[in-house]
């Protein structure tokens, strides 16, 4: 599995460079759509596997007499989609169950992440944005393949759907699909893709590990036709509250910096940082990437400590998904140091139930850190979430 | 009440809006036309510079062109004559009575008049004031703020100013909202310079007593809140929520956006609150409307009124007079004493309707709510928000067609655009952020009769029927308004113009060069 193989344009250290970005389409080009249905999606859920990254799910599920909905969800997808856009479809490894499109892919499937990533390839160049019937693991899979660095929009259809990228019902996802293709400047923003380690679950242990980061369409349809809405800009507001967080950043404090994007353009606001990593900083620099829970026990002994966290995935999850290497021992070693979320209101918006999760793997702890936290929204601005564990 | 009329969805089958091929003014030129020209006008004397030296480039065209062209446009124009349930917006018919009465009892007036020759105005503003603390409970109003945006800014800069006057300013910089309050809360209190804290809604269909608990502190200037929301709860805690704010040493205003359900049924000093806000331009009867003259009636209590916008009408002797001997004064939120036209508009209204007036219309407009609400859970695919909630609503409440969107791909927008193909202006959906996907927000207040709220929403059940029937009539309305859609967006510079210049350098040069 290639953790780190998306590929994402510029690494400005201004926000809305690193994490919007528009691409222009020429006016002769034809905008066309990858499709990829994930033949295995979903099929752990109804088998209590938790999921169905094993290698074997598919002749288990054959063996049980069990189907996968992605099909028949692409299909509803398509169908939606097709309401008011007529734009080529390449599609693979399977076919939906109904609607026009162009087989892509082996001739012969493997019945492994190997179809996906084939048929990831065989798009490459060739589509504007792969629309994909799946979970967490179809998007890593489509993301370790997708060197281009395609857009990608998910068709709610997996077990596990932790990752931002998932539309919240497959007939909204052919709408903003539809939507996508045909707006000339084909706005996106990045999203984490997270998967949780279904071994582990099964284990009844959680453990989810944020892999990377994909672009996908900036849903923008609510924002631009509300006609008494003022001209609201998340962009520019989560550029200005992490220009206002690091002003405000004081040369005593070690900074315990979270992975995501948004922590991404702050670290770039700060000298430079992972994308995925949990960094430290101090003195308004990156002094340390990457670091694991031992590293951070190290870094944080004896400092004056402060966490900064945002909002990973399409979940609400601050603490304990994604960000593990800030551990119970870590948060403990740091004296229960405070923590900081930084996360746009439209993001806190979407979440459903209006809460945040956390999930450290230590009940006595986490009961500890529930309770209410003002997360920053934008300069000046704090909402307070519910934290639950 | 508005006038019942029979059948009316039947009838409305042939609605047209009027649709006049009309040009735009600079294309009806001819050289030559004119209207009524004065031989002896004398030629008006300009210092040198200030005289252009050639002629203006306007259109010649004659009197009864002008009148015509107008009249077509004003025929075209989109909304504020059909049925409009524009929630949160409180839509009232603004009786001619009161343009007329500020015609003739203010045209002839300058504010820069000495208060002795303006006795009359100053009059209506303090025995307004007095009308305005009845009703609320305050010892002082002032009509300065130019909308309710500009009242909750005054609010911001009085906090400041109190605070101030205490040494606490330092330490006091963080005000505290609700994420159902109107957006210029949190907006105004940034602008004042103050860290907004923003609660989020609960189980309740507002913010708990624990969440607001959580964050109240040494730092906390003000609570700035609406009550109801726009989804139309009641947070019943509101008199602990002003204690706990107290006791923490902030103030609390009471934004009054959403008066009409509770006018005369709630003061909102008797709640604790320090000051409040109502817009005289919806609640109270003036016109609104278009980003035209508004006023946002701002009042307070005793210990706020040092630091109030100046001057205020104070009574002296028999008459009245303007102070400006405020020291602790924040200053000016806006030029003169407000937009007084409006002020008199409303003041009329007011006394029009008297106590008894207002607490009817409160009623009418709760029992008109509810009826709605009942009627609009009868139809398919709308949903309420908060559906777990069985608390009854105020005056508004805010739906969702949800549902019907997933099912047919229409949205909240092509279903609003649709209606007006019926003769229902364009509805409310929802101020941001969207916590209800697909959300609108009817509010009917005392005007509308049952007849045309009835229409309303058989219009509305309409045309969700076509969504499931025929969803692109839906997706490409309006047939019958004077526009069709747009076919580009509004951000796309290449292709929009407001100006005649803009138009003429963007489109008319290209075209002349093909």
């Amino acid at each position: 599995m290639g953790n780190f193989a998306c590929v994402f344009h510029g690494e400005s250290a201004r926000f809305h460079h690193a994490n919007k970005s528009t691409n222009e389409r020429d006016q002769g080009q034809v905008a066309r759509l990858g499709l990829i249905i994930n033949p295995v999606a979903g099929l752990g859920g109804a088998m209590a596997r938790k999921g169905s990254d094993e290698a074997d799910i598919g002749a288990r599920a054959a063996a049980e007499g069990r189907v996968s909905q992605a099909p028949m969800r692409a299909a509803r997808a398509l169908s939606a989609f097709r309401e008011s856009c007529d734009a080529e479809v390449l599609a693979g490894p399977v076919l939906p169950d109904t609607g026009t499109v162009t087989p892509v892919g082996p001739d012969v499937l493997q019945g492994t992440a190997e179809d996906t990533k084939a048929c990831v390839r065989a798009m490459a160049g060739q589509v504007d944005l792969i629309l994909f019937a799946g979970g967490d693991g179809t998007a890593r899979d489509i993301c370790a393949a997708n060197d281009t660095g395609i857009p990608i929009l998910g068709i709610p259809s997996g077990v596990k759907m932790h990752s931002g990228v998932f539309a919240r019902s497959p007939e909204r996802a052919g709408r903003m699909t539809a939507a996508f293709l045909s707006d000339t400047r084909q706005r996106t923003e990045m999203v984490e893709i997270l998967d949780l380690d279904e071994a582990a679950r099964r284990a009844g242990r959680l453990s989810a590990r944020l892999y990377t980061v994909a672009r996908t369409p900036l849903d923008l349809a609510g924002a631009r036709q509300n006609p008494k809405a003022g001209n609201t800009d998340p962009v520019g507001e989560m550029d200005a509250a992490l220009a206002a967080y690091v002003a405000g950043m004081r040369e005593d404090t070690l900074y315990v910096l979270g992975p995501g994007a948004t922590m991404k353009a702050l670290k770039d606001r700060l000298g430079g940082g992972s994308l995925l990593g949990v960094d430290v900083a101090e003195g308004g620099l990156v002094t340390g990437t990457d670091l694991d829970e031992r590293a951070l026990m190290a870094r944080v002994a004896g400092r004056r400590v402060r966490i900064v966290l945002t909002v990973v995935g399409g979940q609400g999850f601050v603490l304990g998904r994604g960000n593990q290497q800030i551990s119970p021992a870590v948060l403990r070693a740091a004296g229960m140091p405070p923590i900081d979320v930084i996360c746009g209101a439209e993001k806190l918006a979407g979440l459903n139930p209006q809460e945040l999760t956390i999930d450290t793997g230590d009940v006595a702890l986490d009961g500890t850190l529930a309770g209410y936290w003002p997360v920053i929204t934008g300069p000046g601005r704090r909402q307070v979430m519910r934290v639950v564990a | 009440m508005t006038a019942p009329i029979k059948d009316y969805l039947k009838r409305s089958n042939g609605y047209r809006a009027a649709k006049w091929s009309e040009p735009v003014v600079m294309e009806m030129t001819g050289s030559g036309r004119r209207g009524v020209v004065f031989e002896d006008a004398p030629a008006p004397d300009l210092p040198g510079k200030a005289a252009r030296k050639t002629a203006p480039a306007l259109p010649e065209i004659t009197e009864h062109d002008a009148l015509r062209h107008y009249l077509h446009l004003s025929q075209m124009t989109l909304g504020m004559m059909g049925i409009s349930l524009f929630g949160t917006c409180t839509m009232k018919y603004n009786p001619r009575i009161g343009e007329r009465a500020s015609l003739d009892h203010l045209k002839g007036l300058h504010p820069l008049q000495e208060a002795e020759t303006l006795q009359g105005v100053l009059e209506m503003y303090d025995k307004f004031s007095d009308f305005l603390c009845e009703v609320s409970g305050m010892d002082q109003f002032v009509f300065q703020a130019g909308g309710g945006a500009d009242a909750a800014y005054t609010h911001a800069c009085v906090t400041r100013a109190y605070h101030a006057s205490r040494g606490e300013l330092q330490q006091r910089d963080q005000i505290i909202t609700t994420i159902q309050t109107h957006p210029c809360s949190p907006a105004t209190a940034n602008t004042a310079g103050f860290e907004v804290i923003t609660l989020s809604l609960e189980e309740n269909g507002y913010p708990s007593l624990e969440q607001l608990k959580s964050v109240v502190g040494p730092r906390t200037a003000a609570l700035m809140v609406n009550n109801p929301d726009d989804m139309g709860i009641y947070n019943p805690d509101i008199k602990e929520w002003v204690r706990i704010v107290h006791e923490a040493g902030g103030l609390c205003f009471y934004d009054h956006a959403n008066f009409n359900g509770v006018m005369t049924r709630l003061r909102a000093r008797e709640l604790g609150f320090d000051a409040c806000m109502y817009m005289l331009h919806k609640t109270f009867g003036a016109p609104k409307g278009g980003g035209g003259p508004a006023v946002g009636a701002y009042g307070c209590a005793e210990h706020l009124v040092p630091f109030l916008p100046g001057p205020v009408v104070v009574k002296q002797g028999d008459g009245y007079a303007l102070d400006t001997d405020r020291p602790q004064s924040i200053g000016r939120v806006r030029e003169f004493m407000g937009n007084a036209p409006q002020v008199l508009k409303a003041y009329a209204w007011a006394r029009a309707m008297g106590a008894e007036g207002l607490r009817e219309a409160a009623d009418i407009s709760v029992l008109a709510n509810n009826y709605m609400d009942k009627r609009l859970g009868e139809v398919k695919g709308v949903s309420r928000s908060n559906p777990g909630i069985d608390v009854p609503r105020m005056e508004m409440t805010r739906h969702s067609v949800e549902q019907v969107a997933q099912d047919t791909g229409c949205s909240i927008f092509d279903i609003s655009m649709r209606m007006t193909d019926f003769g229902i202006d364009a509805l409310w959906l929802s101020h941001e952020p969207f916590l209800v996907a697909e959300p609108f927000t009817p509010e009917a207040g005392e005007l509308w009769s049952k007849e045309d709220i009835d229409y309303w929403i058989d219009v509305l059940e309409h045309v969700i029927g076509e969504a499931y029937s025929d969803p692109e009539i839906v997706k490409t309305a309006p047939h019958n308004a004077p526009i069709h859609q747009l076919t580009s967006a509004l951000d796309e510079p290449g292709v929009w113009a407001t100006t005649w210049r803009a138009y003429a350098r963007k489109h008319l040069k290209s075209m002349a060069a093909e």
